[in-house]
């Protein structure tokens, strides 16, 4: 699906990205772990065409997708999430929603005056499917507030339905559970793993280590720019390196 | 009565100059410090055009798509910029076209202006053309507006306000911010060409003068004060900013005094701008949240 080669990327004299390869194959939800810096966040602006890279390939569905404008990769079906919450605030829930379906007709100017009723009708169309995304987040009571006026996690949760609504293949989630209440990310567990029972690939970002390791079928770990390991939770949870590179650290914050 | 016309029709010329500006500056964030010269454009094409034998209709024509592509060729080099700097590249673009208007004498005949334009046969000349003119405008206006209402009550104008809101996210949502900005400054530039080719044909005396950063914050101002984002909002802006500019015209000021004042004219506008900013930033209509096109 999701194929990374020899991808490496620089900002000045600091290497944010540093040859990094993996294939994320057809596992279901894939994780991407490391202490903050580690070119997590650098990688992901990568994939999704927001930074362009300096060396390597990206092939996405055997297509190399580096080099292409985001709102192509985009297209392509990979569409991501932002760290900090990026709901658009002036807009209401639902047409935060209903603004990332995709090949709206009536985005052209064109068929505004020729084609009005299909326009309409692909507007009704999106709009159901955007109030059954919401009433799966369970948010459609909150459809015509604007976004801005939503707590931080349903803020989460709508950015998870916008990704939705743009009928996405590959999904990047960029530290989805940051930030919410334990309730909230019991929902957003569910939801997540609704998503890999209908064969849409997960992968994200997330410093929750117990959530990643219940969730993600592999995981791949970044330290200082580089991959430094990849199995399953389990393997991960057991390998020295990723405990002095992550989980000791980890540790040590916890001590202090 | 003549006088009111008068005043009823520069109000309708700015309403829609007010409302193109409104597409590009209150739906799609862009500050475009340079629109009046798309008006200029529209009203110099329009004039020289007609002043050389082009038949009105034609030159109209002609005016409004030069200003359309006027718009497009500002937009692909300076869309690149972001925020501020694109505002700085408007207002430079702006001076750039004033400055051909008025050095480019073998055309435009510099700062002596182009005086006697024509005006179609059937509206006629002088004060007993003026209802005619007024019931022009008035069609005009009212054309712009439901273009732009259809326009803006759209998907398109959805993504418009999403690129406005924020462009990294419209673009993670596969929305191709470049073209949908870039329509959205042709389609402001060929409606303030159009006001141009209006006013152009009203006053039939027009000078590098009348283009200047000057109209400008006029226009912004109309914007603004009126509600940006709004469809309304440009309309009342309009209304309200010239009424009041004509008002001040009235206030006795004894001649001895007169050029010290008169300056002032330009700062009061200033003003207004800063207190609305201030007080009212969302102008005197405010942009409902709810947008939601099934329901319109």
């Amino acid at each position: 699906m999701l194929k990374i080669e020899n991808v490496s990327k620089s900002f000045g004299a600091l290497i944010a990205v540093n040859d990094v390869s993996f294939n994320l194959g057809d596992t279901g939800i894939s994780g991407l772990i490391g202490p903050n810096g580690s070119g997590k966040t650098t990688l992901f602006h990568l994939i999704t065409g927001f930074y362009k890279l300096d060396t390597g390939n990206i092939h996405f569905l055997d297509q190399r997708i580096n080099g292409l404008p985001p709102h192509i990769i985009s297209r392509k079906g990979i569409v991501r999430t932002f760290q900090q919450t990026r709901v658009l605030p002036f807009l209401s829930s639902l047409d935060n929603l209903i603004t990332a379906a995709p090949n709206q007709l009536g985005e052209n100017l064109l068929p505004l005056f020729f084609q009005p009723s299909k326009v309409a009708l692909q507007e009704t169309q999106n709009c159901e499917k955007a109030e059954s995304i919401l009433e799966t987040l369970g948010l459609l009571k909150l459809k015509d507030s604007p976004a801005g006026d939503l707590s931080y996690g349903q803020q989460k949760l709508l950015e998870i339905g916008r990704v939705l609504m743009a009928d996405p293949k590959l999904i990047i989630l960029d530290e989805p559970t940051a930030g919410i209440n334990p309730t909230l990310i019991r929902h957003l567990v569910t939801i997540l793993e609704n998503l890999r029972d209908q064969s849409i690939k997960i992968f994200l970002i997330e410093h929750n280590m117990p959530l990643v390791t219940e969730l993600c079928d592999k995981i791949f770990v970044m330290d200082s720019g580089s991959l430094i390991f990849s199995g399953t939770p389990s393997e991960v949870q057991n390998n020295s390196r990723v405990i002095e590179a992550y989980l000791g650290r980890m540790a040590d914050a916890a001590d202090a | 009565m003549d006088y009111f016309y008068h005043i009823l029709i520069i109000c309708l010329i700015y309403s829609i100059f007010a409302q193109s500006l409104n597409l590009e500056l209150g739906f799609t964030g862009l500050y475009n410090f340079g629109h009046i010269a798309f008006f200029g454009i529209g009203a110099y094409t329009s004039a020289l055009l007609s002043l050389n034998g082009v038949p009105i209709p034609l030159a109209v024509v002609g005016a409004i798509t030069l200003a359309g592509i006027a718009g497009a060729l500002l937009a692909i080099p300076t869309l690149r910029l972001s925020g501020d700097y694109f505002g700085i590249a408007t207002l430079v673009f702006a001076e750039m076209i004033h400055l051909i208007f008025l050095n480019e004498r073998d055309i435009t005949r510099g700062p002596m202006g182009l005086p006697n334009i024509p005006r179609p046969d059937w509206i006629g000349s002088g004060i007993s053309s003026l209802p005619l003119f007024l019931a022009v405008t008035f069609f005009a206006a009212t054309i712009t507006f439901i273009l732009l209402r259809r326009i803006t009550n759209s998907p398109y104008g959805r993504s418009l306000k999403v690129i406005r809101e924020d462009e990294f996210v419209a673009q993670a949502l596969g929305k191709n911010t470049s073209l949908i900005k870039t329509k959205a400054i042709v389609v402001g530039s060929v409606l303030a060409g159009l006001a141009g080719v209006i006013w152009a044909h009203y006053i039939t005396y027009i000078s590098p003068a009348d283009f200047t950063l000057q109209e400008t914050i006029l226009v912004l101002l109309c914007v603004v004060l009126g509600g940006k984002g709004t469809h309304p909002g440009p309309v009342v802006g309009a209304f309200v900013i010239i009424f009041f500019a004509e008002f001040i015209r009235f206030i006795p000021i004894p001649s001895e005094y007169v050029r010290f004042v008169a300056p002032l004219q330009g700062m009061v506008y200033g003003f207004i701008l800063v207190i609305m900013m201030l007080k009212r930033p969302q102008g005197l209509i405010s942009e409902s949240r709810k947008f939601a096109t099934t329901n319109a």
